[in-house]
């Protein structure tokens, strides 16, 4: 078959969202941020909202996620990106504001912005990228590594009695009467990927209508860090991550029964 | 009273208050979008006064007590990025949290504002007076290759204009402008005339304004980002040289300064803040003595005045710096007059505040001459 009747209309069944540029990412092979990627785009474009949103990036791997994501950014200090969202959301109210952070962004340094902006309310939405460890520095533990991963600053494995444990924010910040909606999501089968979908456009909802704010957590994988294959990275993450950091649901007061 | 002399009164409208809070009544009257602070004495009346006002009620202005310097400074980088007029206040551990933001600020060429209220140091220190945040705000303070605009008020009157030529200047640059207070200034009560009610900007405008802003409508222009990271060396070193650029201009056009009876001037005394009005008294003490002497006050301390004392000094004998500190401005006084007249410095530290006297005395036992020359007349 001649490849350009393969690309014809008829069998399109999937495109790359609008707001994703062609742009080459940095991200390594299996990678979640890619897939998380595409879904705030498509999300955005299909919510309406490409001329309506400021989004904040972390420090971290996802750094440059403003590279990929066409619409208006600002790149916040390490950790600070709730203080930063805050501040853009309160001085441009109609605008659908989110942070893109990761654990050790969200979970270390920024602990204290993370938690006051969510016991604010404040009317954003924060997208928790969880793998357990410091990608772009290159795979140092992170709060939330598990106990007895091997990372480059725990190099026998996290050990509780050395480093303490790991710290599950998330159902932490679900306890806030700030946030109305909580949830851990992953995008590792097309089926986690739809549900991830769904919560984040809940979230952007949630952000949009001001109910508080959202916190979507999306379990990851690291196959850099974690120094394995894709495939071995999905599984090693169903096997040791989903135990200690379970799917689904956490906290939902943004659709009282 | 007939109608216009209502309107003048109306329009002078002469106040009693505290130099921290004309800081919160005139960036209401600025129309300033948002003030994000945390409390720190000796400049906690700025967040007090401005939540008392209530501005979200009439001009719609933003007011958060934030968690911390570190989220207050990071929310002023958030609010700047979208085109806004923000603001923040603190005193020097405060400002020593928010330095960090405030290269980032500097970085991303953002317009901001931000007050130091200093009190003395190192460390907690004292909640008293000090100038010892002189290095801090006018070398950077943060990491980096970077200065702002750092305005010395001396008056609760310069408190509250200064709100309005900091933003001025922060927007014309693109830059953080500093109002570097001390806590005299700060707590003091003056007379003021605050400067007339002014409308926030509109979106429309801050977007025709502001077009490199992310105001998150990339209508009829590319989408924008607000970033420091460059991770090209090349790229890096010309963003650095555009921001030098910038440093250089501001250099030539925006040092100001007063100068008090230099005219005939043999000797001179440099002093900013709260300071330099305790020299007058000391200076014109002497002047009584028939000695030359005047005063130079910078109201820039970055850009520092060097021109004016550079212009002053051929015709100069000596120089005494006075700060409430060990000897910081000093060091710039000695670059401007190119150590061409002898430098000296007169401080006090830890909150101590000099009297005229003490000035008139260290001027005697440094210039024995000039009071010398004066008593032979």
């Amino acid at each position: 078959m001649d490849i350009n009747t393969i690309k014809s209309a008829e069998n399109l069944v999937y495109a790359k969202p609008r707001l994703l540029n062609d742009r080459t990412m940095h991200y390594c092979p299996g990678c979640s941020h890619g897939v998380v990627h595409r879904l705030i785009a498509e999300l955005l474009d299909e919510m309406g909202q490409a001329d309506n949103t400021i989004a904040v990036a972390p420090v971290g791997c996802a750094v440059f996620a403003y590279n990929y994501i066409d619409v208006d950014w600002i790149e916040a200090a390490h950790g600070r990106a709730p203080a930063v969202a805050t501040a853009a959301k309160r001085l441009n109210p109609s605008r659908l504001v989110f942070t893109y952070q990761g654990d050790g962004d969200l979970a270390a340094i920024g602990t204290a912005e993370t938690i006051h902006a969510a016991n604010r309310g404040e009317n954003i939405t924060i997208i928790f990228i969880n793998n357990g460890i410091y990608g772009m520095t290159g795979g140092q533990m992170a709060p939330t590594t598990l106990e007895g991963m091997k990372t480059s600053t725990t190099p026998y494995g996290r050990r509780i009695d050395l480093n303490g444990y790991p710290l599950n924010i998330t159902p932490l910040l679900a306890q806030l009467p700030g946030t109305c909606y909580v949830t851990r999501q992953s995008v590792h089968t097309p089926a986690t990927v739809a549900r991830a979908k769904k919560a984040l456009r809940r979230a952007f909802e949630n952000s949009l209508a001001g109910r508080g704010t959202s916190v979507v957590e999306i379990l990851s994988t690291c196959s850099s860090g974690w120094k394995m294959s894709p495939v071995k990275s999905n599984k090693w993450m169903e096997e040791h991550m989903m135990p200690s950091y379970p799917l689904g649901d956490i906290k939902a007061a943004d659709r009282p029964e | 009273m007939n109608s216009q002399s209502v309107d003048e009164a109306k329009h002078e409208e002469v106040r009693l208050m505290k130099g921290n809070e004309a800081i919160a009544h005139a960036a209401i009257r600025y129309g300033v979008d948002g003030y994000f602070g945390y409390p720190i004495t000796p400049q906690s009346e700025v967040l007090e006064t401005l939540e008392a006002l209530r501005p979200w009620e009439t001009t719609g202005m933003t007011v958060l007590q934030a968690e911390s310097e570190v989220a207050s400074i990071n929310m002023v980088y958030g609010g700047a990025a979208t085109g806004k007029a923000v603001m923040t206040s603190s005193s020097s551990p405060g400002i020593s949290l928010m330095c960090e933001g405030l290269s980032y600020i500097a970085a991303c060429e953002l317009p901001a504002l931000v007050v130091n209220v200093m009190r003395g140091g190192p460390g907690l220190g004292t909640i008293q007076p000090s100038q010892s945040d002189y290095f801090q705000a006018t070398k950077g303070g943060g990491h980096g290759d970077y200065h702002f605009i750092v305005l010395a008020p001396s008056t609760v009157q310069e408190m509250a204009d200064f709100v309005g030529l900091g933003f001025d200047l922060a927007f014309k640059y693109r830059t953080p402008a500093m109002i570097l207070a001390d806590g005299i200034v700060g707590q003091m009560m003056e007379k003021v005339i605050l400067p007339p009610q002014r409308k926030r900007r509109t979106d429309a405008e801050i977007a025709e304004m502001c077009p490199w802003a992310a105001t998150g409508d990339p209508r009829g222009r590319k989408p924008n980002t607000i970033t420091s990271l460059e991770l090209d060396s090349a790229t890096m070193e010309q963003n650095n040289l555009r921001y030098q650029a910038t440093y250089r201009r501001i250099e030539q056009s925006e040092q100001r300064c007063v100068e008090y009876l230099t005219d005939d001037a043999e000797y001179l005394v440099v002093a900013f803040g709260s300071v330099a009005r305790i020299c007058q008294k000391a200076i014109d003490d002497a002047r009584a003595e028939g000695v030359r002497i005047g005063l130079l006050r910078p109201i820039t301390l970055w850009p520092f005045p060097s021109d004016a004392i550079a212009a002053l000094t051929p015709r100069i004998k000596g120089i005494l710096v006075v700060e409430l500190n060990a000897g910081q401005m000093i060091e710039d006084v000695r670059l401007a007059s190119l150590c061409r007249v002898p430098v000296h410095h007169y401080g006090r530290l830890g909150g101590i505040v000099p009297n005229p006297g003490e000035i008139t005395r260290e001027l005697n036992r440094l210039f024995p001459e000039a009071f010398d020359a004066s008593n032979k007349k």
